[in-house]
Parts: structure tokens; C-alpha cells; sequence
């Protein structure tokens, strides 16, 4: 392996999500986990530059660590949280059980991964450059895909509704 | 080159960070942010497909995953809000009022 731009750029951006991932799940308090959280976005949104998805990496900063992480920040400040208890015990059984679990699970990933995609798809797609551009994915969403985007409206619809709902005051 | 493996990997390892912290945490907004972490994780497999095989579907999809994602947000934590409102808390061990 060669040790190019991409390749660097590949690994810092994978190290830190991932660094960040863990970071977020073992912060006991419910503020430092978003704010992890949003790095993690942040890093994921580089590696869909990297994939030269550049509308979805785009979106993700405006949607994701705009919109929904100030959402959640706002929530945990209006609620006035505390520390997790649960985090000070050192090891018990439902952790062990979920942590064994889990890399129970990654191994099946990685074993499906590594036996169904190991050597297939080595290079980008010629087309990837095109495809990411908001253009192309505008005039596909406007066209081929015009009905689950007007169902998408309706869900944003229902989930304002819902969320109003939900929140008041009175709970009939 | 990278291939679409290491991307799979890494999309693999934040899913299985992201069911840990479902697992371990009690807190009902951590939990949330974990199901976050996993719908990031499955983005960023579809984006890598999408990528490799030049075909735009797995983009439009990631469109439709994020919409639902902000919905879920929303709505889940005004159920956190009402939640609190009548509990006083959110650790959901303390919150088993439908089980039998």
C-alpha cells in the first residue's frame, strides 16, 4: 500500500471516529457524550468527502451536527441531568455480557465483510465524481425518487405534530 | 487505494460501539445518541457502496435515513421531556411502567 494523500487522510479520519465513538459511550456525563458525538460526526463527514460524496457530507454538518446534536444539547441542558452511576461500578455482569455481545457481532460483520467483498470493488467508481454532486442527486430525488421524497415531508410533518404533542404541558 | 473493505470496517466497528452504548448506558438520552451513532454507521456503508459500484440509490437512501433520524430525534425526545416531567428522571431502569 502506497502511501498517498487519501491513504493518510483515510486513517487519521477512521482513528478519530473511532476514538471518538468510544470517547462518547464512556463519558459519564450526558454533555461531553454529544459533544463527542458531534466530532465523531464531523469525522464521518470527512470520509464521505473522501468518498467523494460531497452533498451527503454537506447535509451530515448542516442536518446532523446542526439540527439534531443541538436538539439533544438542548434537551440534556433543559433537563439539568446528573452523572450516570452505572458508569462508576468497575465491571458487572450486563457489561461484560454486552461488550462480549458486541464484539460477537463485529466478528460476524467482519467475517461477512472479509469473505464477500476481498478483492471485489478495489477502485472507486468513475461515476462517483458525478453522482455526489447536489445536481445530480436534485434532479434524481425531483424524478425517479419524487414519491419517497414527498413521504419523507409527510413523516417531518407527522414527527412536528407528534413532538408538540408529546411535550405539552397537560398529558391527556 | 483504499478499498471498500476498510470503509466497511470502520462502519462495522461504530455500529458495534454504537450497540455497546445502547447495551451499558441507562441514561435514556445516551441511548438515543448510541442509535444515532449506529444510523451514522449504516450511512456511511451505503455512501461507500454508492461510491464503488456508481450507482446513486445508496446517496438517495442516506437522504431518507437522515430525515427519519431527525424525526426520531424530535419525537423521541419529546417522549424524554414528558418522561421526565412525570418521573423526575430518565434513567431507564426507573422507567418500567409497561412492564408486566
Amino acid at each position: 500500500m502506497k502511501f498517498d494523500l487519501e491513504t493518510v487522510l483515510f486513517f487519521s479520519l477512521a482513528v478519530m471516529a473511532i476514538g471518538s465513538a468510544i470517547m462518547m459511550i464512556t463519558r459519564k456525563s450526558p454533555i461531553t457524550s454529544a459533544l463527542y458525538l458531534i466530532l465523531n460526526f464531523f469525522t464521518v463527514s470527512g470520509l464521505y468527502l473522501l468518498l467523494k460524496a460531497q452533498f451527503i457530507a454537506i447535509i451530515q454538518v448542516l442536518v446532523y451536527m446542526g439540527a439534531i446534536m443541538v436538539l439533544f444539547l438542548f434537551v440534556i441542558m433543559l433537563l439539568n441531568l446528573q452523572d450516570e452511576k452505572i458508569l462508576k461500578e468497575k465491571f458487572t455482569y450486563r457489561k461484560i455480557t454486552a461488550v462480549l455481545l458486541s464484539i460477537f457481532l463485529f466478528c460476524l460483520l467482519s467475517f461477512t465483510i472479509y469473505f464477500g467483498f476481498s478483492g471485489k470493488f478495489t477502485a472507486m467508481s468513475d461515476k462517483a465524481v458525478e453522482i455526489g454532486t447536489a445536481e445530480f442527486l436534485g434532479s434524481e430525488l425531483f424524478t425517479n425518487f419524487s414519491f419517497p421524497f414527498e413521504l419523507a415531508s409527510f413523516l417531518l410533518l407527522a414527527a412536528i405534530v407528534g413532538a408538540v404533542v408529546l411535550a405539552k404541558k397537560k398529558f391527556e | 487505494m483504499i478499498e471498500i473493505n476498510y470503509y466497511l470496517i470502520v462502519s462495522a466497528i461504530l455500529f458495534c460501539t454504537g450497540v455497546i452504548g445502547v447495551l451499558v448506558r441507562r441514561n435514556a438520552i445516551v441511548i438515543f445518541m448510541c442509535i444515532e451513532l449506529m444510523l451514522n454507521a449504516i450511512n456511511l456503508t451505503f455512501v461507500a457502496f454508492s461510491s464503488f459500484m456508481g450507482n446513486v440509490n445508496g446517496q438517495i437512501f442516506v437522504f431518507i435515513v437522515m430525515t427519519v433520524a431527525a424525526a426520531e430525534a424530535a419525537v423521541g425526545l419529546a417522549i424524554v421531556i414528558a418522561l421526565f416531567r412525570n418521573k423526575e428522571s430518565v434513567n431507564i431502569d426507573e422507567i418500567n411502567i409497561l412492564k408486566w
